[in-house]
């Protein structure tokens, strides 16, 4: 049990994906103009993450790992990856046209998305169990969740307030980006995983 | 005395009502004109009901109301209605509005009138109507038409009468000087009002920088039977608006969105009651009320009473201003008032103050600088709203924010701009977010209307559409049927009447049509052309061909139409000029030179110029004919 | 040669699962119609006076849908684009002046000495906005005017002008308050501006 709640903190608090790890930088950016906009991709994100670290996981350990193709991780997590990609697009268009029109691009570029092939491959690196890959990938995808809520939040805020000119835009948002790295920073050596 | 709760919030500012309430109430001198608004209410505009030059009595009915939600409107005076049309009135914008003016003839004649004898008698229905026809409406400042107001105890428990009695807001004592003065007719509104709403518990909420009208109210309470007190409550804007009193009273919070009936109670101003006395007892219609006349700028600070249309250049007047100290002249208190330019604004139903506030008393108010973040109007807000994110969200425009936020919970009483370090007009950000909503959803409004309307039609073309395809079929149907008919008959019957005859005079009336048409092909082809030409598209010359065409028919449309006008004039000199159509042809005609006109200020290429220029030629002289006969036949 | 050929194998079988996956689900998510383009032409305000090129608002929202410029209504104004980039999160760029500027709101009105009852304006009226019948009277219903004017041209005598609608009490609005002075030296260009006229 504890082991679940440290995967957990570690994931979400202490090696934050985003702000830590500065894995999945490009929807964190990306997305994060409109706090609805940032809702609606967190849950998709953590739909795939949390799907496809667990297929990620069971293919390795029954197809790969059994047969001596480790060498062909890459390619198969990415090919579980798309097909998870793929399969939320369509869920997404059927349930929320508007969400899937706000996301535009950003919906297929998970598949790109950098955080989501480190966490099949991180897990493996850490040689997790069945369970303890769940974790981790649900985990991962609160923190990338929860930092971009928090940034966006932040950056519709920063909209309205009077930023200098040659500020105004991405500028300050990589600004605030680093600031809130160096506050999620404070968290290291919490736990020691 | 009775409990009292509080509210979240408020402050004090300086109250300054020492001025304007040493001496007693004031009789208003008569004014020379009078401006009467037709919308001193909420609601819809009253219509009038008198003429111009028509002379009326004082408290005779010249507006009747328009709808439920309106109020009527009387004469203060008698005199002569000078105008009825668009003149300055008491709004932020400064717009003018529909005014009658009165031109008074200092008689001050009453019309005849009789105060009921015994209301309790009446069915409410009837005793409401009569306060609806006296022009009654709310006094505090809103302006509510106070008989619909009465009629909530029709649909609505009402267990609670409040009488709002605060005056909260600086430099006003109308209100005050009413209780010290005509606390009877206030005791004798209230039995009025409590007849008819029938509430369990009556109280009066009243400020404790009142004294002497507390004890006026005291008085005129012993031995009164109805269950009714006095509530003192501690003085702090804005104790005197209406959520606010009922909250400080009941401690009970009116349901954003819901008006205090809703819960069971219904608030009516002191003035507001002292009227409906009036308008019951004695027959007089809401034709006068008290107004302060205060500030540093007038020398003599007093309450009037002042009839309805008194232009505050006339008050101003009486309480002596000296226009050199004038620096800003405000209507109402010194949080929610209005500036205002005009002098001959005249005092409505809702006016309670005039402040002619000099320099030193009211400066200018410094530059607006950026938002600390310090949350001071937080923590003043009555209405425990959040006024930084409502300035946040005003500023950027985020309007669906503001309104998530409660902006229409917003009372607009000044507190948060009174207490921001920065000196930023909150209200005014607020003001200018609510009037953006409001716009946008009256254009939502219309933009949905206009495409139900435009849907509606497209569904009646496809109807007429579909019902002329039935019957051509119908009748391809009949036709066919009756061709073998006669096929199978010997049919070798002559075509009866199958030529139309020829019609005898050509037809006026279709040559013009014909000749208009055939203009206005040729114009667009002509547009066509220079359209091509400019963009360089395909088939330049067959447009080209075209419009040579076009021309020839036009000309050739446009000389059968003269020809065949002349003969009409030769032949109306015998039968006389049907002046009409002589009208019709001249406004054509000029309507074609115009249009000439405008198409050669744009055109650029030489051939284009000069082919408009002949037709502008003949078609000037054309004008010029029927324009001749036009005014022979006129004159004969 | 054996592990190449089950490392191959291995895929394939991976790539026809996640083929089977794919294909039920795209059949089962199916989406039906745009409901975007609802949302879209419920935004725009319906006058279908064609000043974007297209003939009506609906087809205009359609092709809004499918990637079209937002700018292109000049009836609708700054406001609808702005309405529409927050709608589908694209940026809210000016309004396209090719196709006309804002207009200040009109009305239509006929001058009834000159009219002919053509019926030709009625005919043109998106809104059927304007009352008449042939040889009578033709008048414009002012409440049901969208200012389009589509009816201008068609009129063979050319009776009907476009006059603008006057602010009264009713439709007056609060005007934005002024813009604070440039604390910032980026800004203070604005503010030197004003200053120096003061």
């Amino acid at each position: 049990m504890t082991d679940f709640l440290l995967i957990l903190i570690s994931t979400v608090l202490v090696n934050n994906f985003v702000l830590v790890q500065f894995l999945g930088l490009c929807p964190f950016m990306g997305v994060s103009n409109k706090l609805e906009t940032a809702m609606g991709m967190s849950l998709a994100t953590t739909f795939v993450l949390t799907l496809s670290s667990v297929c990620s996981y069971l293919v390795y350990s029954t197809l790969l790992a059994p047969f001596g193709l480790e060498y062909l991780q890459t390619i198969a997590f990415i090919l579980v990856i798309a097909v998870v990609v793929q399969f939320t697009e369509m869920v997404v268009h059927k349930t929320s046209p508007l969400l899937y029109k706000l996301l535009g691009i950003f919906l297929p570029l998970i598949t790109t998305n950098c955080a989501v092939l480190g966490v099949a491959l991180l897990n493996l690196k850490k040689q997790n169990g069945f369970l303890e890959s769940i974790a981790y990938g649900f985990g991962a995808a609160v923190g990338f969740s929860m930092a971009l809520v928090l940034f966006s939040a932040i950056r519709e805020r920063i909209a309205v307030a009077d930023v200098p000119t040659p500020f105004r835009g991405a500028a300050i948002g990589m600004v605030t980006a680093g600031l809130m790295s160096l506050a999620f920073m404070g968290f290291a050596g919490l736990v020691q995983f | 005395m009775g409990k009292v709760f509080a509210f979240h919030g408020g402050v004090h500012p300086p109250e300054n009502k020492k001025q304007s309430s040493r001496t007693p109430i004031a009789r208003a001198p008569l004014p020379p004109l009078l401006y009467l608004p037709l919308q001193q209410h909420i609601g819809l505009a009253a219509n009038p009901v008198v003429e111009v030059g028509e002379r009326v009595l004082k408290g005779q009915l010249i507006a009747e109301p328009v709808g439920r939600i309106s109020a009527s409107l009387h004469a203060p005076t008698s005199g002569v209605v000078r105008a009825i049309g668009p003149h300055p009135v008491p709004h932020a914008s400064g717009l003018e509005s529909d005014c009658i003016t009165l031109e008074t003839d200092g008689e001050d004649e009453w019309i005849e009138h009789r105060g009921l004898a015994d209301y309790t008698r009446l069915k409410p229905a009837a005793l409401i109507e009569h306060i609806r026809r006296c022009g009654i409406a709310g006094m505090g400042g809103a302006g509510f038409p106070t008989d619909v107001k009465l009629h909530l105890g029709e649909d609505h428990i009402v267990n609670t009468l409040i009488i709002n009695a605060a005056e909260c807001e600086p430099y006003i004592t109308a209100d005050d000087m009413l209780m010290r003065e005509r606390a009877a007719e206030i005791l004798s509104g209230i039995r009025i009002i409590s007849h008819l709403l029938r509430p369990s518990h009556i109280m009066i909420g009243i400020e404790d920088n009142k004294p002497q009208a507390i004890h006026a109210l005291q008085q005129v309470l012993t031995g009164c039977e109805l269950n009714i007190d006095i509530r003192v409550v501690p003085t702090k804007y804005p104790s005197g608006g209406e959520r606010q009193l009922i909250q400080l009273l009941t401690g009970l919070e009116v349901p954003s969105g819901h008006i205090p009936a809703d819960i069971g109670i219904v608030c009516q101003n002191v003035g507001t009651a002292a009227a409906i006395h009036r308008a019951v007892h004695l027959g007089e219609p809401l034709i006068s009320r008290i107004v302060t006349v205060t500030g540093d700028a007038v020398a003599q600070p007093q309450n009037f009473d002042a009839l309805i249309g008194t232009p505050f250049a006339d008050l101003l007047a009486a309480a002596r201003l000296h226009q050199e100290r004038l620096s800003r002249l405000l209507m109402g208190g010194p949080m929610m008032g209005v500036a205002v330019a005009h002098e001959q604004i005249p005092v409505i139903k809702t006016t309670n103050c005039i402040l002619a506030a000099s320099e030193q008393e009211m400066p200018l108010p410094p530059a607006e600088q950026p938002c600390i973040r310090c949350a001071m109007c937080e923590q003043v807000c009555p209405a425990t709203l959040l006024p930084q994110q409502l300035y946040w969200f005003a500023k950027g425009r985020e309007f669906d924010k503001a309104r998530h936020h409660n902006l229409f919970d917003c009372i607009e009483c000044g507190a948060c701009a009174y207490v921001c370090p920065s000196h930023i007009p909150l209200v005014q950000y607020y003001r200018f977010a609510k009037s953006e909503i409001r716009t946008e959803e009256a254009e939502q409004r219309k933009a949905d209307h206009a495409r139900r309307r435009f849907e509606a039609r497209q569904a009646r073309l496809e109807r007429e559409r579909a019902e002329k395809e039935a019957r051509r079929k119908a009748r391809a149907e009949e036709a066919a049927l009756a061709q073998q008919a006669r096929r199978s008959s010997d049919g070798e019957e002559p075509k009866s009447g199958a030529a139309p005859a020829a019609t005898a005079a050509p037809d006026l009336k279709q040559l013009k049509t014909a000749a208009a048409v055939a203009r206005t092909k040729l114009k667009k082809a002509r547009d066509g052309l220079k359209n091509a030409q400019e963009k360089k598209l395909d088939g330049i010359d067959a447009l080209q061909a075209t419009v040579t065409e076009l021309e020839q028919k036009s000309q050739a449309a446009q000389r059968a139409l003269e020809a065949a006008e002349q003969a009409e004039a030769a032949s109306a000199g015998e039968k006389g000029v049907d002046l009409k159509q002589l009208k019709i042809d001249a406004a054509m005609a000029r309507a074609t030179v115009t249009k000439l006109e405008r198409a050669l200020a744009n055109t650029e290429d030489e051939q284009g110029r000069r082919e408009l220029e002949a037709e502008l030629v003949a078609a000037r002289n054309q004008s010029d004919t029927l324009q001749q006969r036009l005014r022979e036949h006129s004159s004969a | 040669m054996a592990t190449v050929l089950s490392a191959i194998l291995i895929l394939f079988c991976l790539a026809v699962v996640f083929g089977v996956i794919l294909g039920y689900a795209s059949v089962r998510f199916r989406v039906e119609g745009n409901p975007i383009v609802d949302q879209i032409d419920s935004l725009l305000p319906q006058t279908q006076c064609g000043q974007c090129g297209y003939p009506g608002c609906r087809p205009y929202a359609e092709a809004i849908a499918n990637g079209e410029a937002i700018n292109k209504c000049p009836p609708g104004g700054q406001s609808t684009v702005a309405a529409l980039a927050d709608l589908l999160g694209v940026e809210a760029v000016p309004l396209d002046a090719e196709h006309g500027e804002e207009p200040i709101k009109k009305v239509a009105f006929i001058h009834e000495e000159e009219c002919i009852g053509c019926t030709k304006c009625i005919q043109a009226c998106p809104v059927d906005a304007i009352l008449g019948a042939p040889k009578q009277m033709h008048t414009v219903i002012v409440d049901e005017c969208t200012g389009c004017d589509l009816c201008v041209d068609p009129c063979p005598v050319d009776c009907i002008e476009m006059i603008p609608i006057e602010t009264s009490i009713n439709t007056w609005k609060w005007p934005a308050p002024a813009e604070p002075l440039g604390l910032i030296a980026t800004d203070r260009g604005r503010g030197a501006a004003q200053q120096e006229a003061h």
